[in-house]
């Protein structure tokens, strides 16, 4: 959020006390459920298209239950990490509602392209979480199939992954999978700090003019490593759709109910054919951007403090609590259940076995290569020279 | 058996719509590769006979082209990307080389990316800057990927459909100013007979030297084996055709023979396909040389401008004068 800029949110002013059966929201910033966690029962967007959510008791619950499992589990790589078990963590934290939102809004045929912070998404598809973490302790580079989990491998270069998501709903298009309701939809996942990139204006030129099945979901946490977003934008970033031709949205990323809200709609409408979407999705980084980095110099406390107050967990929890949809007793169950499953992550990470060395030559090319068949033969020889010997 | 005549150019369009034809998946896709049919026209007639959904023009933004192919290829699809010209395939660099290269290794094998980057490549078009360069180094030093170039209509015609049936990423470099050199193409030949895409072949025989060349400059040393035959000198000539992985099986065998070998490329020199050729000649052939591996290339200097590019490329009396000075170690 650019400092001063007039179609900010609410950071920083106090939000307006709001009965449960409010109506209207802030046009521009999508919100189901206030920081105090207090209901909206709907918005209207700018378009005129009406955000609510209309969950079960049950389905309250299992929101909260993967948000704590999701903080849970990035808290315990994080710990992993500072114990050099592995050797570099992205952590998500601050950012477990916009991820478990817009996972959970997927459909079982939606296809998802991640960055390399999505662990959150990863989970609410359903996919184990040690998936992702053989690339953080260095003992491979990813290692599943997309196709398999509809979940893409991590990608690290900034933006890249949101061309090879625009190409996927290209060919969901070409393959005629759009326009009813079990159509195919895609979701491409970045940040603030890719927008700059060139890969992702041109996602969005392409997705704009082949009408793409596409979802642009942008997480917004202020941040790209030491950058503030005023170093990347003039405007509100969900602005920039307007320009290329599609409609663009802001939601309240702290909060678990218009994230799911604003993306399914969104996700609804690529499956129809009715084309690409920007959501941006209006968080905080709470932690580093990586276990390397050190946000104590580019950003100072209060700042944190603030956004500590927009907890996305806590405003939950307030409202679980609030209106009895949750008793103590599940929130010990949550938070044990949480226990249990880092523990079990940790003890299999742990295990990871190390590569073996000559595998590195492994999957080059799909149809091998006589130069590396070479290759892998002399390395071969010489590591088996030093067999018995002490080097 | 169905032997026409046709062009090199023609030879890749009539390609191209077989593989269109023989498998759904393929899809061409770049600038103007539609209606247009290509600058070079190598896709003429392409969209008009398979629709704009399996030939199709995208905007103008070659990271775009090669980053959603990647997307498609994912889905199951077989792109064939069309960069324009040579000098503008660095936009996708990053999308080349971070990512179409790498998917197959990082997934571990799960995943293939059966993409083929077709680039007119080289000069002697008489072209501004940026339309004449030789950029196959960059991508033959890059793993995972592979590079191949055709030299007349028949390979151009069977390597472009055994190039997009792998399922292997593979650049392949058309040389410009050949396109519209002739030859005999049979049609009708199946490719699971043809000769294998990744190998090296003589294209013609000799006993006293050996000129190593690939793409457009095949043309240049079979000339200069003509007129050094005329002097009594019998030059073998190899087309290397595949530059990563490189074939040198045929290549040893022959300079063993010879003793002697001269590498011509339009490329630079410098950390250039001939520095690698010659370091491996060098480790396996070395008592067999009567002299050192000599290089006949593009000079240090970005492609000059059009008036003087006939200096800068490699001729018929360069290769011939580094014959000579094999011959004078």
């Amino acid at each position: 959020m650019a400092k001063g800029d007039p179609g900010g949110p609410t950071r920083g002013r106090r939000a307006a006390p709001r009965s449960r059966k409010a109506t209207t929201g802030d046009p521009e910033l999508v919100q189901l459920l206030t920081p105090e966690g207090e209901r909206i029962e709907s918005v209207t967007g700018p378009d005129g298209t009406e955000y609510r959510v209309d969950f079960t008791d049950e389905e309250y619950r299992g929101l909260y239950r993967d948000l704590v499992l999701v903080r849970k589990l990035d808290a315990e790589a994080t710990a992993l990490q500072r114990q050099g078990e592995l050797g570099i963590w992205a952590s998500l934290l601050g950012q477990e509602a916009a991820q478990v939102g817009s996972g959970r809004a997927l459909r079982t045929q939606d296809m998802a392209f991640p960055t390399y912070r999505e662990h959150g998404v990863l989970y609410c598809r359903g996919i184990d979480p040690i998936m992702p973490l053989g690339l953080f302790r260095g003992v491979d580079q990813g290692g599943w199939d997309p196709n398999e989990f509809k979940f893409n491998m991590y990608t690290i270069v900034i933006g890249a992954q949101t061309l090879h998501a625009t190409g996927y709903a290209m060919g969901v298009a070409m393959d005629g999978k759009t326009g009813t309701d079990d159509g195919e939809a895609v979701i491409a996942y970045f940040g603030d700090g890719a927008t700059s990139q060139g890969d992702v204006n041109e996602a969005f030129v392409w997705a704009g003019v082949f009408n793409s099945p596409l979802v642009f979901f942008c997480q917004n946490n202020q941040y790209a490593i030491s950058e503030p977003l005023e170093r990347q934008t003039r405007i509100p970033l969900y602005r920039r759709a307007a320009g290329f031709g599609f409609p663009g949205i802001r939601v309240d990323g702290n909060d678990v109910l218009a994230t799911y809200a604003v993306t399914r709609h969104a996700l609804d409408n690529a499956r129809h054919g009715q084309g690409p979407s920007l959501i941006e999705a209006y968080t905080y980084r709470m932690g580093a951007h990586t276990t390397s980095d050190d946000p104590t110099r580019y950003r100072i406390a209060s700042e944190v403090e603030a956004w500590q107050a927009k907890d996305p967990i806590a405003r939950m929890k307030a409202f679980l609590d609030r209106e009895k949809v949750a008793d103590a007793g599940f929130f010990t169950e949550v938070d044990e259940q949480a226990r249990r499953e880092a523990v079990d992550l940790r003890e299999r990470v742990l295990a990871m076995p190390n590569p073996e060395p000559g595998t590195m030559f492994d999957h080059v090319y799909p149809n091998g290569s006589p130069l590396l068949d070479e290759q892998r033969a002399q390395f071969s020889r010489y590591f088996e020279s030093f067999e018995g010997s002490a080097h | 058996m169905a032997t026409e005549t046709l062009t090199l150019g023609k030879a890749l369009n009539v390609g191209l719509r077989k593989a269109l034809e023989n498998d759904p998946k393929v899809v061409i896709m770049g600038e103007d590769v539609g209606k247009l049919g290509g600058v070079f026209r190598i896709t003429d007639g392409l969209q008009k006979d398979f629709g704009d959904q399996r030939v199709i023009d995208t905007p103008l933004a070659e990271s775009g082209i090669i980053g959603t192919a990647v997307g498609l290829a994912i889905r199951g699809y077989r792109p064939v990307c069309e960069i324009q010209f040579d000098g503008f395939v660095y936009p996708a660099y990053d999308q080349i080389v971070s990512q179409v290269a790498k998917m197959h290794y990082r997934s571990r094998g799960k995943l293939n990316i059966p993409m083929v980057i077709r680039i007119p490549f080289g000069g002697g078009i008489g072209a501004v800057e940026h339309h004449s360069e030789s950029p196959e180094a960059y991508f033959a030093h890059t793993a995972g990927l592979k590079v191949v170039s055709c030299a007349n209509p028949q390979d151009a015609y069977v390597m472009i459909q055994q190039a997009i049936a792998s399922d292997d990423p593979i650049v392949f470099l058309e040389p410009k100013r050949r396109y519209w050199e002739k030859g005999p193409v049979d049609l009708d030949a199946p490719l699971s007979g043809a000769y294998p895409l990744h190998s090296a072949r003589v294209a013609r025989a000799g006993t006293d030297a050996t000129l190593l060349a690939y793409g457009p400059m095949v043309r240049t040393c079979l000339d200069a084996a003509t007129a050094a035959a005329e002097d009594g000198r019998d030059l073998e000539v190899i087309d290397l055709r595949t530059l990563s992985p490189l074939d040198l099986g045929v290549v040893y065998e022959s300079v063993r023979r010879t003793g002697r070998a001269v590498v011509v490329h339009e490329a630079p020199s410098n950390v250039g396909l001939g520095a690698e050729v010659a370091a491996r000649i060098t480790e396996e052939c070395f008592y067999s040389l009567e002299s050192p591996v000599l290089r006949v290339a593009g000079f240090d200097t970005p492609y000059p401008a059009a008036r003087v590019e006939e200096e800068y490329l490699p001729d018929l009396d360069r290769v011939l004068d580094a014959v000579d000075r094999t011959f004078g170690w």
